[in-house]
């Protein structure tokens, strides 16, 4: 390895360069509106049957984009399936910390 | 290595753990919350499965002078269940974020606990007695027939087995459009801060039906957001006083005796960066994952995602110290971007407040990776990194300290990063208000250390 470069690159843009790397389509500003807004809408379901039979319908054309760091909002494209939804919840027990 | 750090020369043993020992770890089981009430006597934990353990350490046994009393499990909770909003097709989680204890001011013991939406204050009671001896109804609460009744006599309490109930008191719903990160309890006890994402509302404790906007910071385009609330305490003596940090690392510091909405700061603390080392990671890192006032209200503690920083109220333009806590995870950042490590909030705190007046406030403590926690003496400038490890529980043995080999030659007893859990994080830990005991929360363990006494 050259020792000079290594000077020159803190580690920090090293793996800045590592990450670009592996997801060029990777935006320029994380902590930008996509990113925020991915946080802001935790939680967020979007389930109907019309734009679920749609979805399925497009399946059939053209793939899901997959998921990445990069993925964008979920509105649109990303339909949840039942697959997709969490299983129902078990009945509530008691915490194992009080056993 | 030898870290003998950790303040005062603090030697730190192994005292209880509790929760299941198995590997397989439910997610309704991940500690969320972890907090000592103001005398020490309680503890509480919140996991993700919306429930809530209540420990209380028992009397000091006079004649087993070599440890304090241990923590037993007091009371337990459902505190928040799961929820879907239909109006708005989202889902909300039962996880506690956080959880404040009141100061006692009679028998009964109250907190607020919180999820995402919804803030509950609970009143834990105990009851010791019962009332025998009732004219018309049986001891099993059936009716007795009146014309049965010969003689009268006076009802009394009747000692029985200490029974400890929870009920919610308050039910504080309905005033955050986002999820809830942190609730602060005002030095006035009687109102309350709560934040979210974007906005802080204060609430009277014994008011449920309204709560007052104090800090707003949605944008009216949303395409325009820049930066989220992370994390707010109101200041511990000035009952006017709070403080909120954001994604971006600044923390701003509002009176709100200026206006009633506290948009505008009346401090602003940000360390200037450096531009030539920014990089894609750099605002992620800076993000404050939580913000503590220390016990005089002079100083106060951000935690981001590689450090520990200690800010002086009075000089916004930078911190006054800076502690690194795994300085060695910068040249991984790639990897924890992948594997969303780089998300974890860590919180932070200082140590108890009584022991001795010069050293108040001397101490922070915070977690890291494979179960090690870390603490830094802004006395002695020593730190120390620990484990919470089942391995090393025996009690009144000091515990070893830790020491990570960040590159090169790995010496014997040291771990090399690339071997480090970062599933095992320690991001709750909490420190006795007047002792040196510390619980500290593993995913879905809870384990409390001691000063060893001698």
């Amino acid at each position: 390895q050259d020792m000079q470069d290594k000077e020159t690159v803190t580690p920090e843009r090293a793996e800045e360069a590592k990450l670009k790397a592996k997801y060029p389509n990777l935006g320029q500003k994380p902590g930008g509106s996509d990113f925020l807004m991915k946080r802001l809408q935790k939680g967020q379901k979007y389930f109907d049957s019309g734009d679920y039979n749609m979805a399925k319908a497009k399946m059939k054309n053209k793939q899901l984009p997959s998921a990445g760091p990069d993925k964008n909002l979920v509105t649109g494209d990303h339909i949840p399936t039942p697959q997709d939804l969490p299983q129902r919840k078990s009945s509530l027990v008691t915490s194992k910390l009080a056993g | 290595f030898l870290g003998a750090g950790g303040g005062n020369d603090i030697q730190w043993c192994f005292s209880q753990v509790k929760g299941a020992v198995d590997d397989d770890v439910a997610e309704a089981d991940i500690i969320s919350t972890v907090e000592f009430n103001h005398s020490g006597e309680l503890l509480a934990t919140g996991d993700k499965g919306g429930r809530v353990v209540i420990f209380q350490q028992e009397q000091e046994n006079k004649i087993q002078s070599h440890s304090r009393g241990e923590y037993n499990v007091y009371s337990t909770f459902q505190s928040h269940e799961p929820e879907f909003d239909y109006l708005k097709s989202l889902e909300i989680e039962e996880k506690i974020n956080k959880i404040r204890w009141l100061p006692q001011k009679n028998a009964a013991q109250f907190l607020l606990s919180t999820n995402d939406k919804t803030i509950k204050l609970w009143k834990i009671s105990e009851r010791d007695k019962r009332p025998e001896g009732y004219n018309l109804k049986e001891e099993d609460g059936r009716y007795r027939d009146p014309t049965t009744v010969t003689t009268l006599r006076v009802p009394v309490f009747r000692p029985m087995d200490l029974m400890v109930e929870a009920s919610p008191r308050r039910i504080f719903a309905n005033a955050h459009t986002y999820h809830i990160n942190s609730i602060s309890i005002n030095s006035d006890y009687e109102t309350y801060l709560s934040a979210d994402d974007l906005r802080i509302n204060l609430w009277h404790l014994e008011i449920t039906d309204r709560s007052f906007n104090i800090v707003d910071i949605k944008p009216a385009n949303m395409e325009e957001l820049t930066e989220v609330i992370t994390a707010a305490e109101f200041h511990p003596n000035s009952c006017n006083t709070f403080v909120y940090s954001s994604s971006k690392g600044t923390i701003r510091l509002c009176d709100m005796r200026a206006s009633a909405l506290c948009d505008r700061h009346s401090k602003l603390f940000e360390e200037p960066e450096d531009p030539s080392n920014r990089s894609f990671f750099s605002e992620i890192i800076s993000s404050i994952s939580d913000v503590k006032f220390s016990h005089s209200g002079r100083y106060m503690m951000t935690r981001d995602y590689l450090s520990v920083k200690i800010w002086d109220l009075n000089m916004e333009n930078r911190p006054v110290e800076t502690y690194q806590v795994h300085e060695y995870l910068r040249s991984k950042l790639c990897s924890l971007y992948e594997n969303d490590c780089i998300f974890d909030k860590f919180e932070c705190c200082w140590n108890g407040s009584d022991r001795q007046v010069q050293l108040c406030s001397g101490i922070v403590m915070t977690g890291s990776y494979n179960n090690f926690f870390r603490m830094f003496d802004r006395n002695t400038k020593r730190d120390i990194t620990l484990e919470a490890s089942r391995e090393n529980n025996k009690p009144r043995t000091v515990l070893k300290p830790r020491k990570v080999c960040a590159s090169g030659k790995r010496k014997k007893d040291e771990i090399s990063v690339d071997s480090l859990d970062f599933n095992k994080k320690i991001l709750h830990t909490a420190w006795h208000p007047k002792e040196n005991i510390i619980a500290v929360a593993t995913t879905n363990n809870l384990y409390i250390f001691q000063d060893k006494m001698n």
